[in-house]
């Protein structure tokens, strides 16, 4: 392990800079802006999971007091594009118009109605006469996969769809060594099946975008977003409008988790404003966003294994995913390629692997990103067939795990055969503190004391599990981050960044960076992000990339802004620009003569060869070292009622440096909760017509302050030698945990696997009543 | 209709539609701190305090609130001086995105004035009508454990 340096600034549980503003209640959220004249736009949503529009009639829609604008696929754009806010070209199928005269999933968009009031609005959305022709709704993998199934896409100027006529989305299949073999000389070979449901993200602010004109006529959408650079390409290429004359701004945002990556109502809100010239408000209600936004990808996810008998050495791993993408392609091939090239790495001593997959289309809700990105769904089934090696082999899973991970100064073919959607990047693992996190989660859950022993209190049995897994820091040799720093006389600085920060603590964890390199305060570090007409490019909050990736854009601009300090220091200081160093707001001399950073920036601005000390920086990212996490749980089975309860959860992480351990953690803590839904209560449900039947928080149960567990997580530090201050990243990591280690701990009390999540009580006693009749 | 009510120490009169909701009439008037995220007593995110008691604004009438004090989490900060449940969820990380954590921070201030050395299970019961999908709510009632001892004079 390369030296941690001590750092002064990085390391610190510094306040969120932003958090303030957000305790106090000020107006910096989309919706918090009130603009005379605005636009409030209502969306009509398909009531049919598969139709074509026949006749529209928005007339007496038209008429009504109080309504300025009406959209249909009759007067808006009519290109296709994709939703989906990743890196041009994306690797997301063009099936998406604006409007289209297909609908095909209920709540797909069939019209929007721009009005001066929300109530005019809806009312006029009543107005608007429809006529459908119904298709044969298409609700399952297997419908879809159907000889003679409909075809879901049946255009003609879509493009990127692997094979539309038979509703596939994208097809994934890579080999290592030869799995046929693999198998063969296999002593040992367990293979598990498991399902995942429709869920939802659910941040506590839904998509929201207010956009609005600038005095010189340019458009201003600012909106809710992951992706402010994304948006602004993509709504440039639906409107057909140059990108020069688009402004995005992110203000603070209510959470994303995926679900913002997709530019879903800026096209709207965009065209209304530049159709009215006025002010237009779209803020999807909860049962909007619960039909309408995205959703995680429902999977089928089949895991073999092949293994030595004499140590439990893997020689053989088989992962082939069934992934239903919905109505759109949006991340389909990304997500789904995922659930592979993040997962199977993890366990490298196996010389043979194969991974196999498709992304079907459904008339169903659309999936899109969501945290974990695939590999929430593929570590389920492969860290329930590790534990099933496990038993089979009569070794501790822990120490299965030990024998078969990846480990630093060690690589994995997969990482170079499967990347996002295309072939991936080589690369070795530089930084893995997994042994380690290993002894710690055991230890802190009481492994060996509790293992196996189903300790009964009344009705209910305790029981543990445990799984490893790892993730990845941004997309290599695609995602693109850039900082620009320029400094101001009294030795400030503005830190300007393309980074989004969605809550996660990004703008205070990248000014720290800058703020570390420049020998100041984090006070002295003016952060800004996200507005595309004033911060250099960044593709956005997503695939755990900020910390990664634009951390290090930051730490190379403070560098670049460092040096120029360093140059006009020396001759002042008579010293060699080399022997200079940083800190507490001057330079100082090694001969101990020091310079305030007021009084460079003060000549370099008024007195001597004037200019703007200031750089931009920006970085690619050569390779994706992973987060790796080992997860631990106790769990509580009521033999009677079915319920699990989950006692205990110890999550040990190995993140690199945490640049600011608070912050860390609470990426760790959200996301292992957010997981606890997941595996336990968070389904959405959808009727034999396509419908969403639950959507509201009420019937949709995410969990609360009475559900949670005792939580811990332990940052279990290593150095990453690439990473901006040896920090990788950690934002999804964590969620991919809960499933596997909750099925595992359930068979420890209980003796039953679960292969489908939630873990509701009615599936859990239901395994339990088969059980006992095998 | 008109009704008369004190928000944040000022006392307001105001027109209101007779079906308008407190939460509405809040934002109207500029209390952009109360926040829309269910608009049906799901969330919490609308929290405020009415005669110092926690109610979601999203289903109460405004008329409902005639002759009342409202606090909003806006009216929390005192002589610039921050009310020490904010200043604890600054401190312990408590806030992620900050979409509830107005009302989050709400129910913890109703709590602790009616309870100063609230149990972990109290605190819980307390926050359970506030859902935050960012922090997994471990800071937050740290938070207020932290809040409550610095409320005690403990140190």
């Amino acid at each position: 392990m390369t030296e941690r340096p001590n750092f002064s600034i990085v390391g610190q549980n510094e306040r969120k800079i932003d958090g303030r503003a957000l305790v106090t209640g000020k107006p910096v959220f989309v919706a918090d802006l009130q603009l005379p004249e605005t636009l409030h736009v209502k969306i009509l949503g398909s009531p049919h999971a598969h139709a074509r529009i026949v006749r529209m009639d928005t007339s007496q829609a038209q008429a009504m007091t109080g309504v300025a604008c009406v959209l249909t696929h009759e007067n808006t754009p009519a290109g296709r594009h994709t939703t989906a806010g990743q890196g041009f070209p994306e690797p997301s199928p063009y099936d998406t118009r604006m409007f289209d005269d297909k609908v095909r999933f209920v709540g797909d968009r069939v019209a929007a109605v721009a009005a001066d009031s929300e109530q005019v609005a809806s009312a006029a959305l009543k107005a608007i006469s429809v006529t459908y022709e119904e298709l044969e709704p298409v609700l399952s993998i297997d419908d879809a996969l159907r000889i003679g199934a409909p075809v879901i896409h049946d255009e003609d100027d879509a493009r990127g769809i692997y094979d539309a006529t038979r509703n596939v989305v994208a097809d994934v299949d890579i080999d290592v060594g030869d799995i046929v073999a693999g198998f063969e000389e296999s002593d040992i070979i367990v293979e598990t099946i498991c399902d995942t449901q429709y869920a939802q993200h659910t941040p506590i602010e839904t998509h929201v975008v207010y956009s609005y004109l600038e005095s010189d006529g340019r458009l201003v959408l600012r909106t809710s977003t992951q992706v402010p650079f994304h948006a602004r390409r993509i709504v440039a290429q639906t409107l057909g409008i140059p990108i020069c004359d688009i402004r995005v701004i992110k203000p603070r945002i209510g959470g994303g988790f995926g679900t913002k990556q997709e530019v879903l109502l800026e096209d709207v809100a965009g065209l209304v404003t530049l159709r009215t010239g006025r002010p237009a408000l779209i803020s999807l209600s909860r049962k909007e966003e619960f039909i309408s936004a995205r959703t995680r990808h429902p999977m089928r996810v089949r895991v073999k294994l092949g293994a030595d008998e004499r140590d439990g050495t893997l020689r053989a791993i088989e992962m082939e995913a069934i992934s239903n993408t919905g109505a759109y392609g949006a991340h389909g091939l990304t997500v789904l390629a995922n659930a592979g090239s993040k997962t199977l790495p993890l366990y490298n001593k196996a010389p043979h692997a194969h991974f196999y997959g498709q992304a079907i289309y459904t008339t169903l809700p659309v999936p899109g990103a969501y945290r974990g990105y695939g590999a929430t769904q593929g570590y389920f089934p492969l860290e329930t067939a590790m534990d099933e090696l496990a038993e089979r082999l009569q070794l501790d899973p822990i120490e299965l795990r030990r024998r078969n991970h990846i480990r630093a100064g060690e690589t994995s073919p997969i990482f170079e055969k499967l990347g996002e959607g295309r072939e991936g990047v080589e690369q070795s693992v530089k930084s893995c503190e997994l042994e380690r996190c290993l002894d710690i989660g055991a230890e802190r859950i009481g492994w060996a004391k509790k293992r196996g022993t189903r300790r009964r209190e009344g009705e209910w049995v305790h029981g543990v599990g445990m799984s490893i897994m790892m993730q990845g820091s941004g997309i290599p040799l695609i995602d693109m981050a850039a900082a620009t720093i320029k400094m101001n006389e009294d030795g400030s600085f503005n830190l300007l960044i393309g980074a989004t920060d969605l809550g996660t603590g990004s703008d205070t964890i990248l000014g720290q960076i800058a703020a570390e390199v420049l020998g100041v305060p984090l006070e002295k570090m003016i952060v800004l992000s996200s507005d595309t007409d004033v911060t250099p490019f960044d593709v956005g909050a997503y695939a755990s990339s900020t910390t990664y990736v634009s951390g290090m854009a930051v730490q190379r601009a403070a560098e670049k802004v460092r040096d120029q300090i360093f140059d006009i220091s020396a001759p002042i200081l008579e010293s060699d620009p080399k022997a200079l160093a940083l800190a507490d707001g001057a330079v100082l001399a090694s001969h101990g003569k020091t310079l305030s950073l007021a009084e460079v920036c003060q000549r370099a601005m008024y007195e001597s060869n004037q200019f703007q000390i200031a750089a931009t920086a920006s970085c690619v990212p050569q390779e994706s070292p992973p987060p790796f996490l080992a997860n631990f749980a106790e769990v509580a089975v009521d033999m009677e009622t079915g319920r699990v309860k989950v006692l205990h959860y110890v999550a040990a992480v190995d993140c690199g440096v945490a640049i600011n351990p608070l912050l860390a953690e609470g990426q760790m803590e959200g996301a292992i909760v957010n997981g606890i839904g997941y595996a336990l209560t968070e389904e959405m449900l959808i009727s034999s017509r396509g419908r969403v039947r639950n959507p509201s928080l009420f019937d949709y149960k995410i969990p609360g302050t009475l559900d949670i567990p005792k939580v811990e997580v332990v940052i279990v530090e290593s150095y990453e030698p690439t990473g901006p201050m040896g920090a990788k990243s950690v934002g999804e990591i964590g969620i991919n945990g809960p499933i596997p280690t909750i099925a595992n701990a359930i068979y420890d009390a209980t003796g039953v696997r679960l292969r489908q999540t939630p873990f509701t009580p009615e599936r859990v006693l239901d395994a339990v009543h088969r059980a006992s009749i095998a | 209709m008109t009704i008369t009510l004190t928000i944040n120490g000022i006392r307001k009169t105001l027109e209101i539609e007779p079906g308008e909701k407190l939460l509405g009439l809040l934002r109207r008037e500029g209390y952009m701190g109360v926040k829309i995220g269910c608009e049906a007593g799901d969330c919490g995110a609308c929290a405020v305090l009415l005669d110092g008691r926690s109610v979601n604004s999203c289903l109460l009438f405004a008329a409902k609130a005639d002759g009342c004090k409202v606090v909003t989490v806006e009216g929390l900060e005192q002589d610039g001086h921050l009310h020490p449940v904010q200043e604890a969820f600054l401190d312990q990380g408590g806030v992620q995105c900050g979409y509830c954590t107005p009302g989050m921070i709400i129910s913890a201030v109703d709590l602790l004035s009616r309870n100063p050395s609230p149990t972990e299970t109290e605190i819980r019961r307390a926050l359970s009508g506030n859902l935050c999908r960012c922090t997994g709510y471990v800071k937050q009632i740290q938070a207020v454990q932290r809040a409550a001892a610095v409320m005690r004079g403990d140190r």
